[in-house]
Formats: structure tokens, C-alpha cells, sequence
């Protein structure tokens, strides 16, 4: 409902953000791609080429095309496998903490009790810690085997101490990213059951429906889409957790896939390597971006 | 000055045909009533003459000026929209005032407008109140006060007054007839109301599926409708409309009569019936009266009445006020 | 209103969700606490909760040896900057979209949506080498780019959600009365909007300010923000934990305030709409 004038200065008006995205999205992407098929090492001037892939291209940069060794080296690569492993671990058991948990703190801020936006204050905290403080914290004055705080509790209890990043580095990371991850679960499913029309509790009060039933019928209903939301937004950030893997020095036993790029382009400099790396994350990523892009455009209907 | 002409106006919007060509002339001072069902294009017909949606195809001339890619500011028309955009961020000043500012008015000639236009519409206390703080009334005298301070060639109002309490639209409607009489401005007024039309227009433009179906006084549209939708949609309440063998007795598809028009015999009228229910509004009785094949009809009788459901009745149509028509119903003379 | 609950009810959770709430914010407690504690009571066992020599020495030290004032000026220009940034082209693009969509807003909108959820990695290497060759590596203009764009989906989102909720009769009302497109958008929309606005630039420079990839890998010294200047300590200054505590504390203290305000703008942005 607009007249051609204002479209078009719409459309002016619109094009400073879609140039810059879509040059953002494609030129590194394309790079990306591109490098992918290259054998390119930023330390190693003069590459083997011609042995390796006969028939190569060199350029000025020492660059030459490499096919799809790259891909092949990566994928058979062992640290590929562990990281793929660990990035779905990580994801897994964080969706699994951070979703369950987040329902049952949902519901129980949820009742009448006393100082509740005092508790949503507490309980939302972690989200607004940056991932490099939480890492050290944890890693730390939580987690130290001698002198952390879960170390004096359990050997309080006769326990003993663990050394959480030592021998279960996983679990370490996973509690971790679940303390982040938490909150905003609680949150968004808290904000859904607030949403919850008043009027639809009295008349299932009027009818008599029991409160299980209720819960069952109605509640667990409305969660659905939050909860769907939830799981689909976390799973993309989760998957690219890296601060929590690069501070706390656990990228050998519980690095993921970002971590492992980088590992391969910034540490060993295998410009080629990471670059494949880089698109089987894309490839990962865009899956997961198909199921929550069609849910969010079937929200954007309503 | 303040005509307006539409010549052959049409708007689509990609296949969906809004108005298929509306002609239309409009005299300087007159008010207009844009009347028709909700969906049949009256507000779309208004906003294109304001400017606020493109013409598909045809002519909007202002004062015999060709407009039709004239920006909405430059046409020199104001407009009063039916949730009344307000600025909720700024005081009644400075919603009367915006439209001279952006015009550049210097302030003292501003003030002195606005301080005027207050005046008139009583709004002098609440100038210096957010829009939030009034009543929906008072909200609505503030669109007309913008509106009215940049002496517009033409007053366009879109359904201005659906958002009010019945109590306070008859109040509004006869402050708006008469703010018409004062500016002596041209004014056009789209609304879905029928009573609304009829007691405040000049000349009524009835509306059915984007296409002008009558213009016509108020007393020559409801005394002289040309078709079934108009005689149907004007008059309340509504003309009985009656099909099947009754109708062909009078040699016609449909056949209208007026509840005011139908007689109550006591035997040997056009049709009989029985009374399902009676209204009592004190001046008038309307009796619902089931006649079998020629359906239910409505009929005014005195407000003592004292007939009850259950009893029969016979009616008698008045032959001067009978309207008949054809098949694609259009009236036949 | 409901029926009033039972007292022991309520009593009994509240205690849970009391318990519960301390348990979630305890690090963020425990690290507070020491930071206001000497080396040797930091690291001292049973703790100490509160019965220790209060001391404030640990952020004067940080302050003096790892100059926090220099990365916490460094994040605010990044997270300053490319929130504005974003905002000086998306509020245009959101008016647009909401006010004059055209057939393919959705696909646009849905589209630049999809952005978001490009992994970084994939644009690590390619960036890292264009930043290289540009000499923008370690630079305030390269992050507050990276950063703006990063998050220009975002604010396009929200700013699009909160300016739908406005009544395009008000703007045509503008436009009647003679405002010009910029007009309209200074004086009739932006006021208007102003809460939307303000919760979404709270909410982007939470965002940026946490930001924790790039700025970990485009950065090192020069325009290196808070999350650089607490990754530094993961080595040999990890081991003085009242340090680290001071340090930990200056770098979340501020956005933990803002992100206490933005809780409610927080679930719209992060749902890009879904849930509001």
C-alpha cells in the first residue's frame, strides 16, 4: 500500500544494508571455496605442486590447484572426525541441559513466589558473561583440581578432587557453555508461559480440568513453538562455539570443528586445509539454517 | 476553489481489479458521502485522490488541474483518517501545527492558526496534552483542527467517526456539518454507515464492488434507487426485497417496497403472513411478518401497535412506492 | 485475579527458585567476591565468603599492568560503533520494508535472516588474508566493520518488528501534511520509535561487546577489546586469581547492568520476532 514514489525510494533506501550483506556473505564465501581447491600455505613459499597434482596451475602467490585433496586430507583426517564428534556432543548435551533445564526453571518462576524478577535477574546473568571471562572462571576458581571451589565441595564430601579439563576436558566444556546457555532458555520459555492467555487458564479452572491434564493439553502446546525456537537458535551459536575452546586450552581433546580451522589456517597456516574445513562447516550450518529459516517464516505469517 | 474530476479512474493492485473506472464531478463546496460496504473501494477511491496510492490508469483533476502524479502534500488537500494519526509523541499544538511547519510558515502566523482553529473546535485547555490524554472525541476534534489549519481546497474523511461511541457520532456528525457550512470548503466523507450518509450529504456516492452504482441527492437515492444493491443497502431498516411468483405478478425479478410503504389490511391485501416478532421503538412498530413463499418482510406500524406473534396478518403494498427490477437488477421504468 | 495460593506453596517455591537462581549466579558471585580478596585469601581453602580483608589493590594492579582502561575503550568504540553504524543504514531499510514492502520483502527480509547463520569459520581464512593485505588486521575501522555487519541482521529485524507495530496511517498523515520521506523519518517515525530503537542498540552492544570470535582472531593488541584483554590472562596471570577476579569483574560488570534492562528485548531480538 504505498505509491511508486515511495517504493522507489524504498528500494533506495533499502540497498546500503543489501549490498553490504550480500558482499559479506559472498566475497569471503566465494574466497572461501576457492581456496578450498588450492594447495596454499602461507609458510610453505614453494609447494610441491607439480609432484603432487600434475598438470597444476602456479601463480604469483605460490598458489596452485590442489583438486579435492584438500577435502580428501581434511575428512580423513583423525582430528577431523573427533572435532565433527565433539562439535555434535557439545551441541547435544548442551540443548539437552539447557532446554530441559530451562523448561522446569521456566516453570517454576513461572509460579506465584516472592521476588521473582529478583531470581530472572540471578538466573539471566550468565548470558551476559563473555564467553572469555566464563572460560577462565570456570577453568579456574570453579574448576581447579587443588583449590577450585567444586574441588573444596567435593572433597568436603570425601570425594576427592577431579581435574575437570585434565581428564573429562568434554564435560568440562559442556557444563560450561550449558551455565551460558541456560538462561536464555529459561528466558524465552518464561516469556512464553507469561504469554499464556489468563482467560484460557479460568476456563479450564471452570471446566474442572485437572492440573496435570491442563499441563499436559495446554502448556506443553504452547511451549512447543518457544521451545522449537530455542533449540534451532542455540544449535546455530553452539555450533560455532570457539572462545570457551581457545581460553581454556582444551582445543586438543575437546576442539570442534571451528576450532579446528582455525587450528589448521592460523596455527599451521594451511590456508587450503582450513578453507575446506570452512565449507563442511558451511554445509553442517545450512542444515541446520533450512529447519529454523522455514520455522521463522511460518511465524512471520501469523 | 475546490472541484474535483475523475475521469475513467482505475486501480488494480497486479490482477486484483480494486476499481475497474470511476467517473465522478464534484462541486466546490459541496460534501460528498462515499457510502457502500466494507471492501468496495471507498477508501481505496479516497486515498487515490489524496495522493496516498498510484493511479493504475485515468485522470484525478483538482480545480481543473491534472494531479495525477502530484505528491499528497502538493495537492492541497487534507485528509481525516479513521484511527486519526495522531503524533502520539508531540502536543496538540504541534499536531495542528506540523503541517504548517513543514510548509515553513513562520511561527508567529503558525501560532495565531492554530490558536484560531483551537478556538473552533474547543480545544483551547488541551493544547498543551499529549493525544494519549484525551478522549477519543477530543482526539478526533485534533485531526479535524489539522486538518482544517492548512485551508485545504478539500477535506477528505475517512470514516472519522467509526471509532466513536453512538452517542458521541451524532454529537461529531452535526459539528462536522456544521464546521462544512462555516469553511465553506469542499469536503469528501467515506463511510460504511448508511445514516450517515443520508443525513449529511449533499449528494451521496453509492458504491458496490468498486464501481459507482448511483449519485444522487440523499431524498433521490432513497425515493429513486436504480438498483437492487442500492435499494437494499440505502434505508433503515431495510427495503423488503421479494423474488419468486409474487414479484413476477408484478412483472419483475425482484421486486422492492419499503417497510413504511406496506399496509396492514385486514383481509385481501397483496400477501398474507403472520407476525414472528415486533419491535417497539415507542414512535414506530416494525413488524417481521412471515409470508410464506415471498419470505419474511418488514413493516412499519404506529407505535401503539398492539399486534403479537402468532397473529395473521394481510398487507397491502402502496402501488406509487413500489420499485421493480429486472434481472441484472437494474431498475425498470 | 486468581485465587490466592496456598502460603506453603509459595514458601516452598520460593525457596527452590531462590536456591536455584543462587546456584546459577554463584561464579559470577565467587568472582566478584574475589576480586575484592588478597592473593593468598583467593586461593585460601575452606573459602572465605565474606569474612576476609576487603582490599581493592587487585584493580589498581590490573589497571596499572594490563592498562584496562585501554581495552575497555576499545570495546566501547567497537560495540558504540557498530551499533550506530548498522543503525545509520538499517533504520532506512526497516522503514522500507515495514512501510513500503514490496513483493519480495519477505525473501529479503528472510534472506538477509540467513546471513546470520553463515558459521564464521567459513569466512575466517578469506578475511583474515583481505584484513592482512588491507592492513586492517588489529584495527578499530576492521572490527567495527566485522561487528556492524555481524549484527545488521539483527537490527534490521528488530527495527522492522517494533516499526510494524506502527500504524502507517500516522506516516501517511505525515505525508499529507507535506513532510518529505526524510522528514517523516526524523520527526514522525524515529520519535516514535525511539524505545524500539533504544532497545535494540542495548541489545547490539551486548552483542557486540561479547562478541568473542572475531575479535579474538582480527585483534591483538592495538584495538583489542575486553575479551582480548581477558584471553591474555589464560596464561601465566591465570594462576592470580584475584587478579583475574578484578579483571573478570570490569569486564562484565557493564553489560551485565545493560543486559539486566534489556531482558525482555533480548527474547525478541534473539527470536527475530518469533517470540515476543
Amino acid at each position: 500500500m504505498a505509491t511508486q514514489q515511495t517504493r522507489s525510494i524504498g528500494r533506495i533506501a533499502v540497498a546500503p544494508s543489501v549490498i553490504a550483506l550480500f558482499l559479506w556473505m559472498i566475497v569471503p564465501l566465494a574466497m572461501t571455496i576457492w581456496f578450498s581447491f588450492l594447495r596454499y600455505n602461507l609458510l610453505d613459499p614453494n609447494p610441491a605442486c607439480s609432484l603432487m597434482t600434475p598438470g597444476a596451475l602456479m601463480d604469483e602467490a605460490n598458489r596452485c590447484l590442489a583438486g579435492t585433496s584438500n577435502y580428501t586430507y581434511f575428512l580423513t583426517d583423525p582430528a577431523f572426525f573427533k572435532a565433527m564428534r565433539n562439535s555434535l556432543m557439545l551441541v547435544f548435551w548442551v540443548l539437552v541441559i539447557s532446554v530441559t533445564g530451562g523448561t522446569m526453571l521456566a516453570l517454576l518462576l513461572d509460579q506465584a513466589i516472592y521476588g521473582r524478577n529478583f531470581v530472572r535477574l540471578l538466573v539471566i546473568a550468565p548470558f551476559f558473561v563473555m564467553p572469555t571471562v566464563s572460560a577462565l572462571v570456570w577453568k579456574n576458581m570453579m574448576m581447579h583440581p587443588v583449590q577450585g571451589f567444586l574441588a573444596w565441595i567435593t572433597k568436603s564430601l570425601g570425594l576427592g578432587a577431579i581435574d575437570w579439563f585434565a581428564h573429562y576436558p568434554m564435560t568440562a566444556i559442556v557444563i560450561m557453555v550449558s551455565w551460558q546457555w541456560l538462561p536464555f532458555a529459561t528466558l524465552i520459555i518464561l516469556t512464553a508461559l507469561q504469554s499464556f492467555d489468563e482467560e484460557q487458564k479460568e476456563a479450564a479452572q471452570m471446566d474442572g480440568t485437572p492440573p496435570i491434564s491442563f499441563f499436559w493439553y495446554m502448556v506443553i502446546p504452547h511451549l512447543a513453538r518457544p521451545v522449537t525456537v530455542v533449540i534451532l537458535i542455540e544449535t546455530i551459536f553452539l555450533l560455532n562455539v570457539f572462545a570457551e575452546i581457545y581460553v581454556t586450552g582444551s582445543g586438543g581433546r575437546a576442539g570442534n570443528l571451528p576450532f579446528l580451522v582455525y587450528h589448521y589456517g592460523l596455527l599451521a597456516n594451511d590456508i587450503g586445509g582450513a578453507s575446506a574445513g570452512g565449507i563442511i562447516a558451511v554445509i553442517l550450518a545450512n542444515i541446520v539454517a533450512f529447519f529454523l529459516m522455514r520455522m521463522i517464516g511460518k511465524n512471520l505469517e501469523a | 476553489m475546490g472541484t474535483i474530476s475523475l475521469r475513467n479512474v482505475r486501480k488494480a493492485f497486479g490482477d486484483a481489479v480494486i476499481i475497474p473506472g470511476a467517473d465522478l464531478d464534484i462541486e466546490h463546496g459541496e460534501f460528498v458521502v462515499f457510502v457502500g460496504p466494507s471492501g468496495c473501494g471507498k477508501s481505496t477511491l479516497l486515498r487515490l485522490i489524496a495522493g496516498l496510492e498510484d493511479l493504475t490508469s485515468g485522470l484525478i483533476m483538482i480545480d481543473g488541474e491534472d494531479v495525477s502524479d502530484v505528491p499528497p502534500a502538493r495537492r492541497g488537500l487534507a485528509m481525516v483518517f479513521q484511527s486519526y494519526a495522531l503524533y502520539p509523541h508531540m502536543s496538540v499544538r504541534n499536531n495542528i501545527a506540523f503541517g504548517l511547519k513543514m510548509a515553513g510558515m513562520p511561527k508567529e502566523e503558525i501560532d495565531a492558526k492554530v490558536t484560531h482553529a483551537a478556538a473552533t473546535l474547543n480545544l483551547t485547555d488541551y493544547l498543551d496534552r499529549k493525544p494519549r490524554q484525551l478522549s477519543g472525541g477530543q482526539r478526533q476534534r485534533v485531526a479535524i483542527g489539522r486538518a482544517i489549519v492548512r485551508q485545504p481546497k478539500c477535506f477528505l474523511l475517512d470514516e472519522p467517526l467509526s471509532n466513536l461511541d453512538a452517542a458521541l457520532r451524532v454529537n461529531m456528525r452535526v459539528e462536522i456539518m456544521q464546521l462544512h457550512r462555516q469553511l465553506d470548503a469542499t469536503m469528501i466523507y467515506v463511510t460504511h454507515d448508511q445514516v450517515e450518509a443520508m443525513t449529511m450529504a449533499d449528494r451521496i456516492v453509492v458504491l458496490n464492488k468498486g464501481e459507482i452504482e448511483q449519485v444522487g441527492s440523499p431524498l433521490d437515492i432513497y425515493n429513486k434507487p436504480n438498483s437492487v444493491f442500492v435499494a437494499g443497502f440505502i434505508g433503515s431498516p431495510k427495503m423488503n426485497l421479494i423474488t419468486g411468483p409474487l414479484a413476477t405478478k408484478f412483472s419483475a425479478t425482484t421486486l422492492g417496497i419499503r417497510p413504511e410503504h406496506v399496509e396492514l389490511l385486514a383481509s385481501a391485501g397483496d400477501v398474507n403472513g403472520s407476525i414472528v416478532l415486533t419491535e417497539h421503538l415507542g414512535s414506530d412498530s416494525f413488524l417481521h411478518v412471515d409470508c410464506g413463499e415471498a419470505g419474511r418482510l418488514t413493516v412499519r406500524a404506529a407505535g401503539d401497535y398492539e399486534g403479537k406473534p402468532g397473529d395473521a396478518v394481510s398487507l397491502g403494498f402502496d402501488r406509487a412506492r413500489i420499485h421493480r427490477f429486472d434481472s441484472q437488477g437494474k431498475v425498470l421504468v | 485475579m486468581a485465587r490466592a495460593v496456598p502460603l506453603r506453596r509459595k514458601l516452598i517455591f520460593t525457596a527452590l527458585a531462590w536456591g536455584i537462581g543462587f546456584v546459577i549466579f554463584f561464579p559470577i558471585l565467587w568472582t566478584i567476591l574475589t576480586s575484592f580478596k588478597t592473593e593468598g585469601e583467593a586461593v585460601s581453602l575452606p573459602p572465605s565468603f565474606l569474612f576476609f580483608d576487603w582490599t581493592l589493590e587487585n584493580y589498581g594492579i590490573v589497571q596499572e599492568r594490563s592498562d584496562y582502561l585501554k581495552f575497555a575503550s576499545n570495546s566501547v568504540i567497537l560495540a558504540l560503533g557498530s551499533t550506530l553504524l548498522a543503525l545509520l543504514i538499517a533504520v532506512p531499510a526497516a522503514w522500507a520494508m515495514a512501510f513500503a514492502p514490496g513483493k519480495r520483502t519477505k525473501d529479503l527480509l528472510m534472506w538477509m535472516l540467513s546471513t546470520k547463520m553463515m558459521p564464521p569459520v567459513g569466512a575466517l581464512i578469506p578475511l583474515y588474508l583481505i584484513f592482512r593485505d588491507l592492513k586492517l588486521l588489529d584495527s578499530h575501522v576492521g572490527i567495527v566493520m566485522v561487528l556492524m555487519l555481524l549484527n545488521l541482521p539483527i537490527i534490521i529485524w528488530m527495527l522492522y518488528t517494533y516499526f510494524k507495530e506502527i500504524p502507517g496511517e500516522i506516516l501517511e498523515a505525515s505525508r499529507m501534511d507535506g513532510a518529505s520521506i526524510g522528514k517523516e523519518l526524523i520527526y514522525v517515525l524515529a520519535p516514535m520509535a525511539l524505545p524500539g530503537i533504544a532497545s535494540t542498540v542495548l541489545l547490539n552492544i551486548i552483542l557486540a561487546w561479547n562478541e568473542s570470535f572475531w575479535t579474538l582472531t582480527l585483534t591483538t593488541k592495538n584495538a583489542a577489546p575486553l575479551t582480548q584483554f581477558i584471553a591474555s590472562y589464560s596464561s601465566p596471570e591465570g594462576l592470580f586469581w584475584a587478579k583475574l577476579s578484578a579483571a573478570s569483574t570490569m569486564a562484565i560488570a557493564p553489560i551485565l547492568v545493560l543486559g539486566w534492562f534489556a531482558q525482555k528485548q533480548l527474547v525478541r531480538g534473539l527470536t527475530f520476532g518469533a517470540v515476543k
